[in-house]
């Protein structure tokens, strides 16, 4: 017989090691997804994880990338895995992301064609502000009525796409584009355009805000006494309590900065690689970065490696389609099967697996 | 605004075949919760459901068996969270949202050569007497199989759980699964059950979708039918009955937003698809502030049985 004897602690090594074994289970199961596909599998996971960085001819093109993915993904990552510590279910990242970009965006071409240099800092201001008013629905109504924050962050998810849908088809729309939905293109404006700020690096505004975040994460939780109230929050509701940590301010305090920095990648995602709001301006950032978030452990160094790893996914999963004809789903389908098998593998983190009878 | 171009009796009509996919994932999710686990792959499952039933139906030209295999593999996929959850002790919301995703996947991965393609459908019943009688003939006996044996399946699982020594048990692992383990059940065996139980319904509520509500397949063409579900369960407070009632106030919301849409409503048509989801949060809020629960008191709590 095989049974479970629960660890007093977390096992530090197997905190680390279950990712990479996670990886690894993704590579071969991936690998056998792939032969049932009718594809090479070695030559699919080697153009997946390898070509995107190493390949002689596409790398060039396709390091760059990383960074551009990986920013909104780390961003997103970073504010989810605060709320995630305390036992705040925030799901609802992509809806928050889409009114981030939707408010940032609307701000800036409230003011078109305005080449003010405080524009785009306004436009990030709008944008955070967006998302963190899009994250306090939940906030409020969990604070003031105990309903229910998946639920409800969700659904609010459907509700922003309808928005989504009808502004940049009307508010949003750009006057001079015939009709067609879909706003202004940022790229063209130079006052309101998150550019690359060192060439062919992928490096953007957002990915300087993403680094800023994991480093203010690190200090929050390793320094500050808010991290560890909402860690507490977390592990220990009722201990929490009795310290006097109010538990509608830490709710708040989760749900608003998952907000404000979803926001804040959508903001830069719009003004930067997507360059206008459309209707399917939103590509499952918010949903990829819960992945990100377990993946890195809610550690925010962890999720700053699991970004860059996703974001290959991503662009290895591009390169796939193209050189292997592998279907796009499949790499959904990977993604998902990541967290799957994280999941499973942290078996090990918090329990012994021991043989024979045991006293259970 | 022409609201006389909505015929009361076809709305009725297809309010019932609009709420019949989430009833089917609702009471099916109920009795997960009822047992004490918390699954919110209900949206993975249900799209599972969608694409299997569409494309066994689509290759075999047969609906029912299509709805059977589709039961089936979402069935089998929610093992997984079984496995995940029941066995190695994951997180039941992550494990759950992880669901989701992998279904989501899974699901676009398996539909892409169907996209666009045409299903044979269930056919209407015809109930003798009761199909012709005028107006309610029209509204309520004149529909396919699968919108009654899902009200027949509330009836039973109703039934199941107040009455017999089965819905016992499954009540008291989700109550209390320390006593329920103490008086010798099997609490990880009767949860694996609830867990493939609701895993079927959910999956036969995302064959409905595609092969009689719509019928055809989209990628995610759930579009949040699963997350209705799972707050219809809410909604309901764990309440066979009230699942159905609930299930039928969301597809008529549906169903009425459409007819507006259609009507050219004189309001903005992002409200209008939006309020199926601003509903549901307005329901839940209603529901929370009630501050009547009745939640299982086992319910996402992980089972151990050293502990």
């Amino acid at each position: 017989m095989i049974h479970l004897e629960k660890r007093p602690q977390p096992s530090q090594v197997w905190t680390v090691i279950t990712p990479v074994l996670a990886v690894i289970l993704t590579m071969i199961v991936g690998g056998m997804m792939f032969a049932a596909l009718g594809k090479p599998p070695l030559e699919a996971i080697r153009t997946i994880f390898w070509d995107p960085l190493f390949h002689p001819q596409f790398a060039g093109y396709s390091r760059p990338q990383l960074l551009v993915k990986a920013g909104p993904l780390i961003l997103i990552a970073i504010g989810l895995s605060v709320g995630f510590r305390a036992g705040i279910w925030n799901i609802g990242a992509e809806g928050q992301y889409i009114m981030g970009a939707i408010c940032g965006a609307g701000a800036g071409l409230a003011l078109y064609p305005s080449e003010s240099v405080l524009l785009f800092p306004m436009m990030v201001i709008a944008g955070a502000l967006g998302g963190w008013a899009w994250s306090m629905i939940p906030a409020i109504l969990k604070t003031k009525f105990g309903t229910n924050e998946i639920l409800v962050s969700l659904m609010l998810v459907y509700v922003a796409e309808s928005i989504l849908a009808s502004v940049s088809s009307g508010l949003l729309r750009n006057p001079d584009g015939m009709g067609f939905p879909g706003s202004r293109n940022f790229q063209q404006w130079d006052a309101a355009a998150n550019r690359e700020l060192i060439a062919n690096t992928g490096m953007h505004w957002g990915v300087v805000f993403a680094l800023i975040a994991v480093i203010a994460a690190y200090v929050l939780f390793a320094r500050h006494i808010r991290g560890f109230q909402i860690r507490l929050s977390g592990e220990a509701p009722r201990a929490a309590r009795f310290a006097g940590v109010n538990p509608n301010r830490i709710v708040i305090f989760c749900l608003g900065t998952a907000g404000a920095l979803a926001g804040l990648a959508g903001l830069f995602e719009v003004t930067g690689p997507a360059g206008q709001i459309s209707i399917d301006f939103n590509s499952g950032y918010g949903f990829t970065a819960i992945i990100v978030a377990f993946l890195g452990r809610l550690h925010p160094v962890g999720i700053l490696l699991a970004g860059l790893l996703m974001a290959l996914t991503y662009i290895g999963g591009e390169l796939a389609q193209l050189m292997l004809g592998v279907p796009g789903a499949s790499i959904q389908l990977f993604q998902g099967m990541l967290l799957f098998f994280l999941l499973a593998t942290d078996v090990f983190t918090n329990y012994r697996i021991r043989f024979g009878q045991g006293a259970a | 605004m022409d609201l006389s171009s909505i015929n009361p009796v076809l709305l009725v009509a297809s309010i019932m075949v609009s709420a019949t996919p989430i009833l089917l994932a609702a009471i099916g999710e109920m009795v997960v919760e009822r047992a004490g686990v918390l699954n919110l792959g209900v949206e993975g499952m249900m799209i599972t459901g969608a694409v299997v039933g569409f494309a066994v139906a689509v290759n075999t030209g047969n609906p029912a068996l299509g709805f059977a295999v589709a039961a089936l593999a979402s069935a089998v996929l929610s093992l997984s969270f079984g496995v995940l959850t029941q066995l190695l002790l994951s997180n039941q919301v992550a494990t759950g949202l992880g669901l989701t995703l992998v279904g989501l996947g899974l699901s676009s991965l398996i539909g892409k050569p169907y996209e666009g393609m045409k299903s044979p459908t269930l056919p209407k019943l015809d109930m003798g007497f009761l199909s012709d009688m005028p107006v309610v003939g029209r509204m309520l006996f004149s529909h396919d199989l699968m919108v009654y044996l899902s009200l027949a399946l509330v009836i039973v699982v109703w039934a199941v759980l107040k009455y017999t020594r089965i819905g016992l048990i499954l009540r008291a692992v989700g109550e209390n699964h320390d006593a329920a383990h103490a008086l010798g059940y099997k609490v990880v065996r009767i949860r694996m059950m609830a867990i493939f139980f609701g895993g079927a319904c959910a999956g036969l509520g995302g064959a409905y979708l595609s092969l009689v509500r719509v019928p055809q397949w989209t990628e995610g063409m759930t579009a949040g039918a699963g997350w209705i579900a799972l707050a219809i369960v809410v909604f309901a407070s764990w309440r066979a009955g009230r699942v159905a009632i609930g299930a039928y106030l969301f597809g008529g919301v549906t169903v009425l937003q459409l007819n507006l849409q259609a009507a050219g409503a004189a309001v903005p048509v992002a409200l209008l698809s939006a309020s199926p989801y601003l509903m549901t949060i307005l329901v839940l809020v209603f529901i929370s502030a009630r501050g009547a629960h009745g939640a299982p008191a086992s319910l996402g709590r992980p089972f151990h049985a050293s502990a």
